[in-house]
């Protein structure tokens, strides 16, 4: 393995790694099984993967080595990553963090793995997530919570929880994960990582198992921006079998990393630096933005002045849809069904009382009332119009700059069990994330520092399809930081 | 707005929920103070602010009728909880 030990391979980037498997110092087989060793180690105590697909991901890595003698590798083949279980994957479990599905064996490949398949990226397994990506610390899931890679005590977010933690802990360089109101960029922040979610429509949603369709969108995390451009490039595109796909060409997000940002127009939207936002985390976020004030960047107070609506309206919106999409697991055709059950409705009710989890459960009887006759005018249209309000702020914002700069939590990770019992609380920490999804906008974390040992995440917005620009933005910081290449000391 | 143990129940129904009648003074609890968060929307006036449905405010693409997708019946069957000769059992529903 010339002058590479296996030890050292989870310490490179994919664009390290892509490097060394196209100069032939490693094969993805030796890769893909210094990895595989690291997760037999690490992952019986921090339950990042549900389930991991060694014997599968051996072989993939012994087609992609081939592929590459052959020629007609690219930048992926060989490397290995993780899937978010939320991805449908044919012939593996893809549990979506559910009893419900516990036992589903996908049929078919979701697009954004049938893309990463065909780009030659070997899949290590399937990670953890809170149950049907409800959630904000993967304390949901049915398969356990996880601890952060920074503490253990703490928790690593969610709903992408398995991918930041697995990411974070050197277990795989990439991983996909979902984000319908903060679930990529609030992991990412609290696991001290970089995740892109791309516009609405930028991503395939075919065959990634719904939760509230208007906001869902998928997006990869890894540890530098550079990463995510390389995995984004190979995930986004048209795809005729999802309806809001959009169809524009992808750009080459690697080419325009490096492009300076003198002259950024930066915003910084009062909302985001308000009460609620904890001081250390505001001092740690001040002194990212000085940093980018020294690149050149032009800072601009802003106002979004319709922010404190966000989560009450998503909090119709999503669950609203919930309800509509968790219909489909009725015990029929897939998915969990009670024993002996009475008769059809008895069916149903037991098979879904048993398949779904008490945070599901409350969102899908919240968007049943919601949805219910007499209420629909006084809650879903309601949360619509202000959907647009919202919409409006962000419109009105980016007339004005390039990007919007704030925290992505309020906090760093919160202990394990501090907040489980607890909805509402729960529901704030995604205050600063969520107003982005219901826009449709690309948000991205990346690391900006730490109070104590816990990871505080900067958050880019950025305009519809900016996300060559939000990966820029992104990067020059990192050229000029390293809080990117930190590792837990557990995992370094 | 603030619901009790009986109205979790009627939408617990209408959404096909089984729930323990032990657990349902907790759900009406957190689907309460749910509610009063979602009350402060009414803290703004939307009078004559079009709903947004999606984020581009884009429509549907339509495509032609076509057949598009092959029969795998026996292939997708092969993961539900029961079937026979090709269709999917549940309880007698008629009886």
């Amino acid at each position: 393995m010339n002058s590479h030990s296996a030890a050292a391979l989870h310490e490179h980037t994919i664009a390290r790694l892509s490097a060394g498997l196209a100069a032939g110092e490693f094969s993805s087989e030796e890769l893909t099984r210094a990895l595989l060793a690291r997760i037999e180690q690490f992952n019986p105590a921090l339950n990042a993967f549900i389930t991991v697909t060694a014997e599968s991901a051996l072989a993939q890595a012994r087609a992609a080595d081939q592929r590459r003698q052959r020629g007609g590798a690219g930048p992926l083949t060989g490397v290995p990553i993780a899937h978010k279980d939320i991805f449908c994957t044919d012939g593996v479990r893809t549990s979506c963090g559910s009893r419900m599905l516990d036992r589903f064996i996908a049929p078919y490949d979701a697009t954004v793995v049938e893309k990463l398949n065909a780009a030659g990226a070997v899949m290590l397994g399937k990670t953890n997530m809170d149950e049907f990506a409800m959630g904000s610390s993967n304390e949901t899931s049915f398969y356990g919570p996880v601890p952060n890679p920074w503490d253990p005590e703490a928790v690593p977010g969610g709903s992408s929880g398995g991918s930041a933690a697995a990411v974070a802990a050197r277990l795989t360089p990439g991983a996909t994960g979902t984000d319908t109101g903060g679930s990529i960029r609030q992991p990412a922040a609290l696991c001290g990582i970089t995740g892109i979610k791309p516009t609405y429509g930028r991503v395939s949603r075919w065959g990634m198992i719904a939760y509230a369709s208007s906001l869902d969108q998928g997006g990869p995390m890894a540890r530098t921006a550079e990463d995510c451009a390389l995995l984004l490039g190979a995930m986004a595109g048209f795809d005729p079998r999802d309806s809001t796909s959009v169809d524009r060409p992808v750009p080459d997000y690697a080419a325009t990393l490096d492009q300076p940002l003198k002259g950024l127009k930066v915003g910084l939207p009062e909302e985001y630096f308000g009460e609620g936002l904890d001081g250390a985390v505001a001092r740690v976020v001040e002194s990212a933005i000085a940093e980018y004030r020294r690149l050149g960047a032009e800072t601009v107070e802003i106002s979004l002045p319709n922010s404190p609506l966000a989560i009450p309206a998503y909090y119709v919106i999503a669950p609203a849809e919930c309800s509509s999409n968790l219909a489909r697991f009725d015990g029929v055709r897939y998915g969990h069904r009670c024993e002996n059950p009475k008769n059809l409705l008895d069916l149903y009710a037991r098979s879904r009382g048993e398949g779904f989890g008490a945070e599901v459960k409350r969102r899908i009887l919240v968007g049943t009332f919601a949805l219910s006759a007499g209420y629909y005018d006084a809650y879903y249209l309601k949360a619509q119009q202000i959907r647009r309000l919202i919409s409006d702020d962000f419109r009105r914002a980016f007339q004005q700059v390039d990007v919007i700069m704030g925290p992505t939590s309020p906090t760093v990770a919160f202990n394990l069990g501090e907040k489980a019992d607890d909805p509402i609380t729960m529901y704030l920490s995604d205050i600063y994330t969520i107003a982005v999804n219901l826009a449709g906008l690309p948000g991205l974390s990346l690391p900006a520092g730490f109070v104590g040992q816990r990871p505080v995440g900067l958050q880019l917005i950025g305009d519809y399809f900016a996300e060559d620009r939000l990966l820029n933005v992104a990067h020059r910081y990192q050229q000029v930081t390293d809080w990117h290449q930190r590792a837990p000391a557990a995992f370094a | 707005m603030s619901l009790g143990p009986a109205e979790v129940a009627k939408i617990a129904h209408l959404a096909r929920l089984a729930i323990l009648d032990e657990d349902a003074p907790a759900y009406a609890r957190n689907l309460s103070a749910i509610l009063e968060l979602v009350d402060q929307m009414n803290a703004v006036d939307t009078t004559g602010v079009a709903p947004m449905a999606h984020p581009l405010d884009m429509a549907q693409r339509l495509r032609p009728d076509e057949v598009s997708e092959s029969n795998q019946r026996a292939h997708f069957q092969a993961i539900a909880p029961q079937t026979e000769a090709g269709l999917y059992l549940v309880p007698k529903v008629i009886e």
